[in-house]
């Protein structure tokens, strides 16, 4: 029996599911735009909870590699993200994303 | 020889490549001999299937190249038939269409269009070929096209000038009045027998009943087509508009070729027409009431190609008469001589206006005798052809038409004669004006006159020889000579042969020749004392006319009608269409959902708060709400 097992797979999802709300609200009612950016992070950290728990519970090692992706991928969206977010500070010395409003009709 | 024929549509169209696509690269020179050649070669090959399909036995070839079209029941491979008529009409065509390359080297030598003009002939060659060879009505009918389209291309050859552009609109359209009821007609022709080959139509045709009504609707619809593309009434108007073009283009295409091909497909469908007699009185009634009707026209013209135009409208209703009355080789042998003469005139008036600096007035011409000897005499010789000199080729062909009209009518045969004898009025007016008498033109053109170039007295010489003795190959039994053309083109006539009962006397047939002379030379004498003796003038444009001769100048005002009863008409509709269905309704409807859409986008884009949390917010419930969805 391996580590992951010890605690039960309700646990998992409980954790994940609050993790992932945390982030979802974090999203909606910050106005700054790196803690947005955190949040979205720790929506993927919630997702990539539950897949390393189902594929251990499961012993289907696919979800773990999947979990690697999903890592890459956000290591690269925040190279992304983190260089406009930059760009936006210095155009407009600020971090509040509403400011960004400048396409609006 | 007869398995080379894929040769004679090929070298024209080989030769409108290298003209249309490096005319401009090459030098005068090099364009006119390889347009010349093309068609020589042509001829050569034609001369060749010509002698020997004499000395087979076999006398109907058809040589399937590929298949063509292959849809449901329809077939139709691309193949050339090659029987009596169509090695005679091939003669014809790469002939006489020869000797008006060669003409048109130095009549057109001066020209900037020169490349685009013998491009433009070779492609009209070929499509005339393609016409005459095919084997079924779908190959005749995209020659039927192409040489329609070559005609609006040449008549609007100097496409800068307004009034020929709209001359060549009006070719063109008059033609697809005619094509339509042709296209409708083979259609007719498929659903009746299910092919639309000839081979297969006149086998199955022979078993139909005569009258049968679907023959008849057939015959009449390729009549129409007949009718737009001969310029018969009432769509001839277009022809006489057609001189608008270079006068080698009027020679070929609207004397000597093009205009015939009405004539070539009616000598084709025979057995078709055969055994319809209502359709032959139709076509035999609008013959002899074109040639009539063109023929007095002719008689007031003041333009020397404008009163050919009329000549050659009028000379295609004896054709059609011929055809009406079942004589089809005498249509046939009209056509063939009237090629010659017809030809040799345009191309004698084109010599002319070389020579007159473009002056095409009659009225200030006059004594060219002495300065154009050639033109001078081979017109002399062109005008006794046509207008039936014994001897000469119109003679024979025009008493053979009016012998057979007198046996089929006395009506139609009066008629004829009276258009005969217009006809020897006219010709011997525009004659007696051109080159006898005092010069009436300015002194500078006295100057210029010139005799023409030999490329272009070459064909004049070769063409009046051919004017007459062209007769010779069909001289009447009753004057002791042998019709070889009646012998030669039996094959293709001979199912329909049985409408021609000759039971005329000998003494018959002298009569009406004696009268057909006597008309003619009473013809000549008149026009001789009116504008020789008498030296009368043709009256001036501001002097008032007499109504009768008014009439006829002003070409029965047929023009004004049809642009009274059709083209204003239809002006007043479509500027009504355009105005109300056009602008009103097409153009409210596309506005509307211009206006509409606008209206929405400017509702529905307030949704864009530019919050980018409202967004956010949006997004989640959205996927919140699928996932439920989905759940459910």
């Amino acid at each position: 029996m391996n580590a992951i097992e010890v605690i039960p797979l309700n646990w998992y999802l409980l954790l994940s599911t609050v993790l992932f709300t945390i982030g979802v609200l974090g999203v909606l009612f910050r106005r700054n735009a790196i803690i947005i950016f955190m949040s979205v992070e720790l929506m993927l950290n919630a997702i990539n909870l539950l897949l390393v728990a189902f594929s251990s519970y499961l012993s289907d090692s696919k979800g773990q590699v999947f979990v690697f992706f999903i890592m890459a991928v956000a290591a690269a969206e925040v190279a992304v993200g983190l260089a406009i977010l930059m760009m936006v500070y210095r155009n407009t010395k600020s971090s509040d994303i509403n400011v960004l409003n400048k396409l609006k009709w | 020889m007869i398995k080379l024929v894929w040769l004679i549509p090929l070298l024209p169209l080989i030769g409108f490549l290298i003209t249309g696509l490096f005319g401009k690269k090459l030098s005068k020179g090099l364009v006119g001999t390889v347009a010349c050649g093309a068609i020589l070669g042509a001829f050569a090959v034609s001369l060749g299937i010509f002698i020997e399909l004499n000395g087979s036995a076999q006398k109907s070839f058809t040589l399937d190249l590929f298949p063509w079209i292959s849809a449901g029941k329809l077939s139709v491979p691309f193949s050339f038939l090659v029987d009596p008529l169509s090695s005679l009409f091939l003669l014809i065509i790469t002939g006489i269409g020869f000797l008006i390359h060669v003409y048109s080297t130095a009549y057109m030598s001066h020209d900037e269009g020169f490349s685009r003009f013998f491009a433009y002939l070779n492609l009209f060659v070929f499509f005339m070929l393609l016409l005459v060879l095919g084997s079924n009505y779908l190959i005749m009918f995209v020659g039927w096209e192409g040489v329609g389209l070559c005609s609006y291309l040449l008549i609007g050859f100097w496409f800068k000038n307004t009034a020929y552009n709209n001359a060549a609109k009006k070719a063109f359209i008059m033609n697809r009045i005619g094509d339509l009821g042709f296209i409708l007609g083979i259609i007719l022709i498929f659903v009746t027998f299910g092919s639309i080959a000839y081979g297969d139509v006149f086998a199955m045709a022979k078993s139909f009943a005569s009258d049968n009504t679907v023959i008849t609707t057939i015959t009449l619809l390729l009549f129409v087509g007949a009718i737009g593309k001969s310029a018969q009434l009432p769509l001839y108007t277009w022809l006489p508009d057609a001189m608008a073009g270079p006068t080698p283009v009027s020679a070929l295409i609207h004397a000597a070729t093009m205009v015939t091909a009405g004539i070539y497909m009616i000598a084709r469908s025979n057995i078709l027409f055969t055994l319809s007699p209502l359709t032959m009185e139709v076509v035999a009634v609008i013959g002899a009431c074109t040639l009539l009707f063109a023929a007095s026209i002719g008689l007031a013209q003041n333009d020397i190609k404008k009163v050919l135009a009329y000549s050659t409208v009028s000379q295609l209703g004896y054709m059609f008469l011929a055809l009406g009355v079942g004589a089809y080789t005498g249509a046939v042998f009209h056509v063939m001589t009237h090629a010659f003469f017809k030809a040799l005139l345009f191309l004698g008036a084109g010599s002319v206006i070389h020579a007159m600096s473009n002056e095409q007035d009659i009225r200030f011409m006059g004594g060219l005798k002495k300065h154009l000897p050639v033109t001078h005499i081979t017109f002399l010789l062109g005008t006794l052809a046509i207008v039936g000199f014994p001897g000469f080729s119109g003679f024979f062909s025009k008493d053979e038409i009016l012998a057979h009209a007198f046996e089929h009518n006395k009506l139609l045969w009066f008629i004829g004669i009276c258009g005969a004898a217009m006809t020897t009025f006219y010709m011997f007016r525009l004659y007696f004006l051109t080159f006898k008498g005092e010069f009436r033109g300015t002194k500078d053109q006295l100057h210029h006159l010139h005799e023409s170039p030999k490329p272009m007295t070459l064909p004049l010489v070769l063409l009046a020889v051919l004017s007459v003795a062209g007769g010779l190959v069909g001289i009447p039994e009753v004057l002791g000579g042998t019709h070889f053309l009646d012998e030669y083109l039996k094959p293709v006539f001979e199912d329909s042969s049985f409408r021609i009962i000759h039971h005329m006397s000998h003494e018959t047939e002298y009569l009406l020749m004696g009268i057909a002379v006597a008309v003619m030379a009473a013809s000549i004498y008149y026009a001789y004392k009116v504008y020789v003796k008498n030296n009368t003038l043709p009256t001036d444009e501001t002097e008032e006319l007499k109504p009768l001769h008014k009439l006829v100048y002003k070409k029965y005002w047929v023009d004004e009608l049809y642009d009274i009863a059709i083209t204003q008409p239809l002006n007043f509709i479509s500027s009504g269409l355009h105005k109300v269905v056009d602008n009103q309704i097409v153009d409210g409807i596309v506005n509307s959902v211009g206006i509409a859409v606008n209206w929405t986008s400017s509702k529905v884009r307030l949704v864009q708060t530019g919050n980018i949390g409202v967004y956010i917010f949006i997004m989640v419930i959205s996927v919140v709400v699928i996932l439920f969805a989905r759940m459910i």
